[in-house]
């Protein structure tokens, strides 16, 4: 008897396990499925190649668009060898010293730093100390300290999947240690390390925080010349339109099909550093 | 050279290219090897023999500085290749590894063709001029009886050769580079009988030209393979001889009860 | 030997740059450090420290500006331990659910499929709630606005909920199966097993897991700034419109002269945050590598 009620808790309790997991995956399809829906009505070809008009209400979102892509491509080209050259060393070449200790520490304190801070920090160094005002610049250089961490960890992971093997007979055959890097552990790890990077950078364009202090204008119909230009990004704009512009109950289809956009962004990168991913772990098997 | 009392059954004119004296090897605080002195033939084969954990791997190690990779690892005492000492500060371990090449237990060819494993280590010393890497490619891959098998797949993925010719590809890898000296850590342990037998007859090979090192926790390939045997225990060097001393009349206690099967 | 001695000085020049680029991470999080403390400093001598004990935030005044911190801390915290309340329970029944119960297809889709809300920009979240969660907080508790501490929570928890998901979820992996099958061998059913041994095997990496949650939380910025309403009063009330700390740095400092005491003070916020992520993030780690599950 006793195994019976037994079974009848049990079941229920799965039950109920199985409820909650499924009510968040319901609540996550449902903001996708409010997003794309409202979003895909706002989109068309206009909105996303022409200018904004009338401070953001009419228009298109193309600056924005491509604001944000200069800020992806800036925190890439400053983050990525940074990253990448720093998880070698702690993969290949760090023992247990202290050296390595503080600067498994450095990026775990880096990793857990709020945004805003990132954000006062870019403010304070590279917009206000080293002169470069509100521009990509500023604004990539903060992104790319805030997407070091990940960088490192992501590439650590790939580079430590290579076989010690490779490594032992490398040397052996009397390659020096970068020599054996060069030819041996990145061209079996660098895929893995970029997808693992790009993973962290969309995330990276999708936020706003750091580049609300270091680089986001707020209306800007026009493209950036150089690095020292501010510009518009996807972001800051829908936060603008969403609640500090004075008609942002009428602009709804804006907001929307701004969201979408930036959520195809963040969401595209992501999904394609993962099919990228999986390929290239079909092509080097061990 | 060869000092008579301690290796009575060593030819007297026996070249000894190697000499090991009162080395001491520690992983950190832990000691693994504890005053080997140990003298090595040119042109012989040498087995390092004795249960597992008993320092032989890490001597061998020792002999190319491969230990060099691990950290908080250190050598005391003396190791000198060809009257060489090769722990000097001023030692070119680049060098030092081009005359002693190195085969591991688990066959490691790079996820490359056939020939771009062969050519790799060349190519590291500045071997540029394709004729020439053909040719020390055919030759190594010879040498390893391994040619006829490949010959007409240069270009296909090493991984896709069967575990013994992955083995066999790998000591043509190591003889590309021209070495003295072939240290094998437990090359055949992980190859099925046939494989196996066909790396032992490989090694019967070399040895004409080649110093050969190898260590092996099997007593009956050392036997088959070896013309010296040095038997660890422990981290010591218990004792070396002549093989066949060694398995019909060893000198020491413990060699006997290894070599019967008593432990190990 | 010519070739060997250029082979050894590209090496030795290698590992320079690499050392380098690993040292990077120190030197930003001293120079993150430097910078908030250099923007900062002043405002500790003049009009001094005490000022951020005030009971009030009122930066702009034309009679006498109120520095106190203490509503957006308490604006935070209570944000925070609302997300936390609803997160937590959440995160580990559905974190048991996909380690322990879900087949292996199953899990192949909900775990990718969780993560996607993490991925989510916070902007776009915070978005959500503005135009779906705080009408119906509003309509739900007839309140006469849904930008409250409880909508600002929900979506807070809505961010964590992958990440203590994904943690927990290791941890529990973790525990060895000797352990789990020990207990099934003396006849305790799958369930009792999860909750009497492997939950309590995995409770240090839960907690850690929770710490760095809470980190991520108290230093979020843009959803707390959409939708909590950003009043910047002393309260308890989950119901009641708050402002936090981020919120308050975001909102106020694209409208602050540089250098001028409210500016400071916003610095000073920022440092009160890095201290807070940085011991949680510390203490995690030492939960973690006391229990050795330190990856």
């Amino acid at each position: 008897m006793k195994t019976k009620t037994n079974n009848t808790a049990d079941t229920l309790i799965l039950l109920a396990l199985r409820l909650i997991t499924y009510a968040i995956v319901l609540v996550i399809g449902y903001i996708l499925f409010d997003i794309v829906k409202n979003g895909a009505s706002a989109l068309n070809w206009q909105f996303v190649s022409s200018f904004p008009r009338r401070s953001g209400a009419a228009g298109g979102i193309f600056p924005a668009i491509v604001g944000t892509l200069y800020l992806v491509v800036g925190t890439i080209a400053v983050s990525l060898p940074l990253g990448i050259g720093g998880a070698i060393y702690l993969a290949e070449y760090a023992d247990q010293g202290r050296f390595n200790t503080t600067i498994r520490l450095a990026i775990v304190t880096l990793a857990g730093v709020p945004s805003i801070v990132f954000g006062l920090f870019g403010l304070g160094i590279f917009v206000l100390f080293c002169g470069f005002g509100p521009s990509i610049l500023a604004g990539s250089l903060t992104l790319a300290c805030m997407v070091l961490p990940t960088i490192i960890v992501a590439s650590e992971e790939s580079l430590r999947a290579v076989p010690k093997g490779f490594r032992d007979a490398s040397l052996a055959l009397g390659a020096t240690k970068w020599e054996m890097i060069r030819t041996n552990i990145l061209p079996y790890s660098l895929s893995g390390m970029i997808t693992g990077s790009i993973l962290g950078i969309g995330r990276a364009a999708g936020e706003t925080a750091p580049i609300l202090l270091t680089v986001a204008a707020f209306f800007l119909p026009r493209l950036p010349k150089s690095i020292f230009d501010q510009v518009m990004a996807l972001p800051y704009h829908l936060y603008i339109l969403a609640t500090q512009h004075p008609e942002a109950d009428r602009i709804r289809p804006m907001q929307y099909g701004t969201a979408l956009i930036l959520l195809l962004l963040v969401l595209g990168l992501s999904l394609g550093a993962i099919l990228i991913r999986t390929h290239f772990r079909k092509k080097f098997r061990w | 050279m060869v000092e008579q009392s301690l290796y009575p059954n060593y030819p007297q004119d026996l070249e000894m290219v190697i000499t090991a004296s009162q080395v001491d090897f520690f992983y950190g605080a832990t000691q693994a090897l504890f005053d080997i002195s140990l003298l090595i033939p040119a042109k012989h084969v040498t087995a390092l023999i004795g249960p597992s954990g008993c320092g032989k791997s890490t001597f061998l190690r020792c002999l190319n500085r491969m230990n060099d990779t691990i950290p908080h690892s250190r050598v005391e005492g003396e190791i000198s290749i060809n009257q060489k000492d090769i722990y000097t500060p001023d030692t070119d371990v680049v060098e030092l590894r081009k005359e002693v090449g190195m085969v591991f237990q688990k066959s490691n060819p790079f996820p490359k063709s056939i020939f771009d494993n062969v050519a790799y280590g060349p190519r590291i010393h500045g071997e540029k001029d394709p004729r020439r890497l053909a040719e020390i490619v055919e030759q190594s891959l010879q040498q390893a009886a391994i040619w006829d098998e490949v010959k007409d797949r240069l270009h296909a993925n090493a991984m896709g050769l069967s575990g013994g010719q992955q083995q066999r590809l790998c000591i043509a890898r190591a003889l590309a580079v021209g070495p003295k000296i072939l240290l094998m850590d437990e090359p055949a342990s992980a190859l099925d009988p046939k494989s196996t037998m066909r790396i032992e007859d490989l090694i019967g090979e070399l040895r004409t030209n080649y110093t050969i090192v190898i260590v092996t926790h099997n007593m009956q390939q050392a036997a088959r393979v070896s013309d010296y045997t040095a038997f660890f225990y422990e981290g010591r060097l218990i004792e070396c001889d002549a093989t066949p001393k060694i398995f019909t009349n060893p000198r020491q206690k413990q060699t006997e009860d290894y070599i019967t099967g008593r432990f190990g | 030997m010519s070739r060997s001695r250029k082979q050894h000085i590209t090496d030795k020049a290698m590992r320079l740059l690499l050392v380098g680029a690993a040292s990077a991470s120190v030197l930003i999080v001293c120079l993150i450090f430097l910078f908030l403390f250099k923007e900062a400093g002043p405002f500790a001598l003049k009009p001094g420290l005490g000022k951020l004990m005030d009971s009030q935030w009122i930066p702009v005044s034309f009679q006498e500006e109120h520095f106190g911190v203490g509503p957006l801390l308490s604006g935070s915290a209570l944000v925070t331990a609302l997300a936390m309340l609803v997160t937590v329970p959440i995160s580990v029944l559905v974190a048991i659910y996909i380690a322990e119960i879900a087949r292996p297809g199953e899990r192949e889709f909900l775990k990718p499929f969780i993560e996607i809300l993490a991925s989510i920009p916070s902007v776009v979240l915070g978005f959500f709630g503005l135009l779906v969660v705080a009408p119906i907080v509003k309509t739900f508790f007839g309140l006469s606005t849904g930008l409250t501490a409880l909508t600002g929570a929900l979506l807070l928890s809505l961010m964590a909920i992958p990440t203590i998901i994904s943690l927990s979820e290791d941890a529990l992996v973790s525990v060895p199966y000797a352990l789990k099958n020990a207990s099934l061998a003396l006849g305790a059913s799958h369930l009792q097993t999860i909750f009497r041994v492997t939950l309590p095997a995995a409770l240090p990496g839960i907690v850690a897991a929770v710490m760095l949650g809470i980190g991520r939380v108290i230093g979020e910025t843009m959803a707390v700034l959409m939708v909590t309403g950003n009043s910047a009063i002393l309260t308890a009330s989950p119901l009641a419109s708050v402002r936090t700390m981020t919120a308050t740095i975001a909102a106020e400092m694209g409208e602050v002269p540089f250098g001028s005491v409210h500016y400071q003070a916003l610095f000073w916020i920022g440092i009160i945050l890095l201290v807070i992520t940085f011991f949680l993030n510390i203490i995690a780690q030492r939960v973690l590598k006391k229990y050795g599950m330190m990856k």
